[in-house]
């Protein structure tokens, strides 16, 4: 699904200049973002880079400090009433009612958002359904697995139909099987036709699902784009090498002129397009002279995307 | 349809669910609020019964003890249903339910009405359950009509003061250990130091003032009057009149803290 399409895309979801500091702690410094209507969006970052916290300003859950921000049309500074009729919410942490089945907290969603009886009843037994949820539906979430507890979790923020869906973090935490369950789960919404603002730690689950991706460090962001325009803009996979001495990096920097320097760390990154091949190669020319403390292959991961569009590692020492 | 009925609608709802939840937590919820006041209505009479009867002289106005000692146990029964109530607030807070609930186009006061109306109703079922018990146990009320429905009133006002003060208790408080804490002299604290158990001019000068002139005395002193068909004077007022009051706190500590929590 690309911007491409015959007619003009309309926008969902409009950001401009936003911004949240909790006292002192500045969580957004200026976020810009627009999603189309149609897309699954992926908020890219790691843990405290900001993500839950543009969710619940996108979802009129807190106010912003600064900046301004249209959902589906609507000004969610004035329209926060209207905003809410068009959303789904999935938070990142579970929000399932436990005392109560997995019917009745679909039945209760169907209250709360004034559907008739009829409607209440069939829309709830379709997500069941839909769900794989039919054998539980008559449990209390106290016997779901993590997965089962998602799926009601999302089921539930279907009850209203929404155009467009917030899913904080829906795979955080589950097997890989049940994070499969959700892709597809995900790829099924999108097929009809809503708009998806996710939010993740992991690279492949946005490369899976997005049709693009932003991504977000220290409340800002850093990179965005389509996933195959990101993944032009990360280096790939190298093999890291660590040395004693200033010396010996110069030595090997020299037998290896490919090879990006790191002063500090004393570590220099040689691009490993051809794996074992290259690794034989970078032994051969560093041969007996140049003294290697310690080396590493590395496959691209989030950290290297982080290093390449920050220049810093996202995490402390990931060596 | 109109703001307000969608208001009412989403109350509704949520006294629905409230209603639900304490089906299901029903044994729980004996214990805080029915077999705790009466054990102490047995430990009481049965057992201390006879000493504090003897001491009460003028107090007991010619009645056995057990007929001193209902009314208190009533309004333990109404808050024995503190903790449970500000529990069900936290529970909701703290684990995401207020959140999933904020965006929605739910009607913004519905949540705690239902938690308020729900407390409200298991207050008063666990009065009436206490009652029956005390009735079992030898005490014999002598109210005429106009005090019973006096008495349902002023039970039904103080069920209603202490579930929005447990509202907003569990509305400030972050988990259920301390949500239970806090109510703690709710149900025990304020019971103990009132006329439930004995008059208040028998106590020690430093609990005396506080005692006769706190809430939890007014009511007491207030239903003892109406339920032994004694002349109950102005303390019906004063019993409703500091219902209101702490309803009024409850409420708009309930609220500023509701709000407080958008942020
Ligand atoms: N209510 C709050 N009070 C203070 N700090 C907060 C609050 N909510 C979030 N933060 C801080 O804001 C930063 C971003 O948090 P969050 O948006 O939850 O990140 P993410 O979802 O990407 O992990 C974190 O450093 C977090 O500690
Ligand atoms: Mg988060």
């Amino acid at each position: 699904m690309s911007a491409l399409t015959s007619h003009a895309t309309r926008t969902a979801v409009s950001v401009t200049g936003l911004r949240k500091a909790y006292g002192d702690k500045l969580v957004l410094d200026g976020v810009d973002l627009t999603i189309a209507e149609g897309e699954v969006f992926a908020l890219l970052g790691p843990n405290g880079a900001g993500k839950t916290t543009i969710v619940r300003i996108l979802s009129a859950l807190i106010p912003a400090d600064a900046g301004t921000a249209t959902v589906m049309g609507y000004d969610l500074r004035a329209e926060a009433g209207a905003v809410r009729g068009v959303i789904g919410v999935t938070g990142q942490f579970s929000a399932v009612d436990d005392l109560l089945t997995g019917e009745e907290n679909l039945l209760l969603m169907g209250r709360l958002l004034h559907l008739p009886a009829t409607e209440r009843r069939a829309r709830a037994s379709e997500l069941l359904e839909r769900f794989d949820l039919v054998d539980a539906a008559n449990q209390t979430p106290a016997t779901y697995s993590g997965g089962m507890k998602r799926r009601l979790d999302i089921a539930m923020c279907l009850m209203g139909r929404p155009r467009l869906i917030f899913l904080d973090e829906p795979t955080t935490g589950l097997d890989p099987r049940s994070r499969q369950t959700t892709w597809q789960i995900i790829r099924d919404l999108v097929r009809d036709g809503v708009t998806i603002l996710l939010t993740t730690q992991y690279l492949e689950e946005a490369d899976q699902l997005a049709d693009r991706i932003a991504m977000l460090d220290h409340g800002r962001i850093v990179a965005e784009g389509t996933p195959a325009e990101l993944k032009r803009r990360m280096p790939g996979a190298h093999i890291r090498l660590l040395f004693a001495g200033a010396a010996s990096l110069d030595q090997a920097a020299r037998v290896l002129p490919e090879g990006t320097r790191d002063e500090a760390e004393l570590v220099l990154r040689v691009p490993n397009g051809r794996g074992i091949r290259s690794l034989r190669d970078v032994l051969a020319r560093l041969g007996d002279d140049v003294a290697v403390e310690d080396l590493s292959i590395h496959t691209p991961d989030l950290d290297d995307v982080f290093f390449a569009v920050t220049g810093t590692a996202s995490k402390e020492n990931n060596s | 349809m109109s703001a307000l009925t969608f208001a009412a609608q989403d109350s509704a709802t949520m006294l629905g669910r409230e209603i639900k939840h304490s089906i299901r937590l029903l044994r729980l919820l004996i214990v805080s609020a029915i077999v705790v006041p009466v054990v102490m209505l047995l430990l009481f009479d049965y057992v201390l019964g006879g000493t504090i009867g003897h001491g009460l002289g003028d107090a007991a106005r010619g009645a056995p003890y057990v007929d001193f000692l209902v009314p208190g146990i009533l309004i333990m029964a109404v808050a024995g249903s503190c903790g449970p109530t500000a529990i069900n607030v936290t529970m909701d807070m703290t684990g995401g339910f207020v959140d999933r609930i904020r965006t929605m186009p739910v009607s913004r006061g519905a949540l705690l009405a239902g938690h308020v109306g729900g407390s409200v109703l298991r207050m008063l079922v666990a009065t009436a359950a206490v009652t029956g018990v005390a009735l079992l146990v030898g005490f014999r009320p002598r109210a005429l009509v106009a005090d019973w429905f006096a008495v349902v009133g002023i039970v039904a006002a103080f069920s209603f003061a202490l579930a929005w003060l447990s509202a907003a208790i569990g509305l400030v408080t972050k988990s259920v250990a301390a949500a239970n804490g806090l109510t703690l002299p709710l149900s025990f604290l304020l019971p103990f130091l009132s006329s439930t158990f004995v008059p208040t001019e028998s106590m020690p000068a430093g609990v005396r003032w506080f005692s006769a002139n706190q809430p939890f005395t007014a009511v007491v002193d207030s239903l003892r009057a109406l339920l032994s068909g004694a002349p109950a004077g102005n303390t019906p007022y004063l019993a409703l009149a500091w219902c209101a009051a702490i309803a009024l706190v409850g409420y708009l500590w309930a609220q500023t803290a509701f709000r407080r929590g958008t942020r």
